[in-house]
């Protein structure tokens, strides 16, 4: 997985960024559910989760206490790590990791 | 409550005019909280809901901000939604008005007029709804109770129209109409139904799990002007709709109603402009000061948003001199709304008439006829000499 994917990205179906007021759907209403995902909150973040699936035994505490589903799953229901595109970096899941070095936070680096 | 078959002559209040005219509505959702003088509409309307006279989910709510809240998400979901209210109770909604239009929610809402506090007062002015005349909502204002119940039916047509799709105010004069036994029709309760039709006026519906739809997403510096812009569109619309929906209600009832009503103006030299129910009473000083020889006439104002402004103009230009009543002040210290509004209009025009400004009856206090020929007499004056000696006046004030 991508350390930023975006996949979650741009679905298609928004107006394009040009479209006119006669082309935007009446009233701000999106023809379509489920859109949440496809908004990036992740580029707020001053800090990062760093996840070490080495440290970690799968408590799975992070996942509960992310306030954005930020913490990724797989079907087994096991922590693989972080979605940055959705994470905000307020390192909840970081101060709920009760092992040191599953979750640490670490400063964004400036965009290179 | 027994129900109408053909239109009948009957004894009612403005307040209960207008619950009569929301049974015969029967909307799916009325969210509701009392606050005088509006109180009677809701309560009336909670009797009608408990003893079946119609399907309404009746919500009994915690506040006024919650009332407009509730009829926002029923409207979104299809439902056809109304509510009332009056003064400190449509101040509580302030922050949801802007969202129901923004939204285009097709919410009907009589509303009692009645002064906005402080310092505390339960009478009628229009404080209330004019300082909501830029929420976005249409506003029709009417004279009495006639005119408030054949409103609040044509208002449910006028904003589920798909091109407007905007809420709508149906505004009367608190106690003045809202608790005075008028005479008026009331339609069979099956020529109210065929008239509204089906509606709800909603394209995307909130319930409808097989087609979602998200409503009010954050809609940021790319977005939000072009929907702003749309809901322009929807106010201009209406211009064309409610003419409209206007003559279908006449063929249905009998009543005709336009933007605003012309009384005995054909060759006035001087016109007073008014909404609500100092019309009625300015009709009669008409009448009188025609019997006397005087060239004068009436406009009341039943549409303010959106503002009939080219057919005010084509009304006032060749007046000699006009007065616009206000029962509201701007605290501007430049008059009052209805003022600032039918004068901007005519700025338009190279010959325009000289126009005054009487800001009265503030807090329910009475406005008599006598006061109202001051208005015209001294616009008579005005007439005369093209001097206006002041702009805005305050009527009935103690000075
Ligand atoms: S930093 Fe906050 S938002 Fe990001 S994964 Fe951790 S809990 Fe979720
Ligand atoms: S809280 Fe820490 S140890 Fe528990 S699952 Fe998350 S990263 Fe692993």
């Amino acid at each position: 997985m991508s350390p930023d994917n975006k996949e979650y990205g741009r679905s298609g179906r928004t107006p394009e960024p040009d479209a006119t007021w006669r082309e935007v759907p009446i009233g701000g209403v999106l023809p379509w559910g489920g859109n949440a995902a496809e908004y990036e909150t992740g580029d707020w973040r001053s800090m990062r989760p760093v996840y070490d699936p080495e440290v970690c035994i799968q408590c799975r505490l992070c996942w509960v206490y992310c306030p954005d589903s930020a913490v990724e799953v797989n079907e087994d229901g096991e922590v693989t790590g972080i979605n940055y595109y959705h994470c905000k970096g307020c390192g909840i899941c970081s101060a709920e990791c009760p092992r040191d070095g599953a979750m640490e936070m670490e400063p964004e680096k400036a965009e290179e | 409550m027994s129900t109408a078959t053909q239109s009948e002559r009957v004894a009612l209040t403005g307040n209960e005019a207008a619950a009569t005219a929301m049974r015969q509505i029967n909307p799916d959702v009325v969210a509701a909280y009392p606050i005088t003088p509006q109180t009677e509409i809701v309560q009336m309307f909670s009797n009608f809901v408990a003893d079946g006279d119609v399907h309404t989910e009746f919500v009994r709510v915690e506040s006024e901000h919650s009332a407009m809240s509730a009829v926002i998400a029923s409207a979104a979901s299809g439902a056809r939604s109304m509510t009332a209210t009056s003064a400190n109770g449509l101040a509580l909604m302030w922050e949801m008005l802007y969202i129901a239009a923004s939204y285009r929610m097709p919410i009907v809402m009589p509303v009692v007029n009645r002064a906005l506090s402080g310092p505390i007062n339960i009478h009628c002015d229009h404080s209330d709804s004019m300082g909501a005349r830029d929420s976005g909502w249409i506003q029709l204002y009417s004279e009495n109770a006639q005119e408030a119940y054949d409103n609040i039916i044509q208002a449910v047509r006028i904003g589920e129209h798909p091109d407007v799709r905007l809420p709508v105010m149906v505004c009367q004069d608190g106690f003045i109409i809202s608790h005075a036994m008028d005479n008026l029709y009331v339609l069979p309760d099956e020529d109210v139904q065929a008239f509204i039709g089906e509606g709800g006026g909603q394209e995307h519906s909130l319930l409808d799990v097989d087609n979602p739809a998200t409503f009010g997403p954050l809609d940021l510096q790319n977005w939000y002007f072009e929907h702003k812009r749309q809901q322009v569109e929807g106010m201009k619309n209406a211009h064309r709709v409610i003419p409209e929906v206007a003559r279908e209600f006449a063929d249905v009832s009998g009543r005709s109603y336009d933007f605003f009503e012309e009384y005995r103006t054909e060759d006035a030299d001087v016109v007073v402009v008014v909404l609500g129910s100092t019309a009625g009473t300015a009709k009669d000083v008409v009448d009188a000061m025609r019997a006397d020889g005087h060239k004068v006439g009436l406009v009341k104002i039943r549409v303010f948003r959106p503002l009939p402004a080219d057919k005010l103009v084509e009304s006032l230009l060749s007046r000699s001199a006009v007065a616009i009543m206000d029962r509201s002040d701007t605290f501007s210290s430049a008059g009052g709304p209805v003022y600032h509004a039918v004068r901007h209009a005519l700025y338009d025009v190279d010959e325009r008439p000289p126009v005054s400004n009487y800001i009265y009856g503030l807090g329910g206090r009475d406005i008599r006829p006598s006061q109202i020929r001051r208005v015209f007499e001294e616009t008579l004056e005005v007439a005369r000499t093209g001097q206006r000696s002041r702009s805005i006046s305050y009527l009935g004030v103690r000075e």
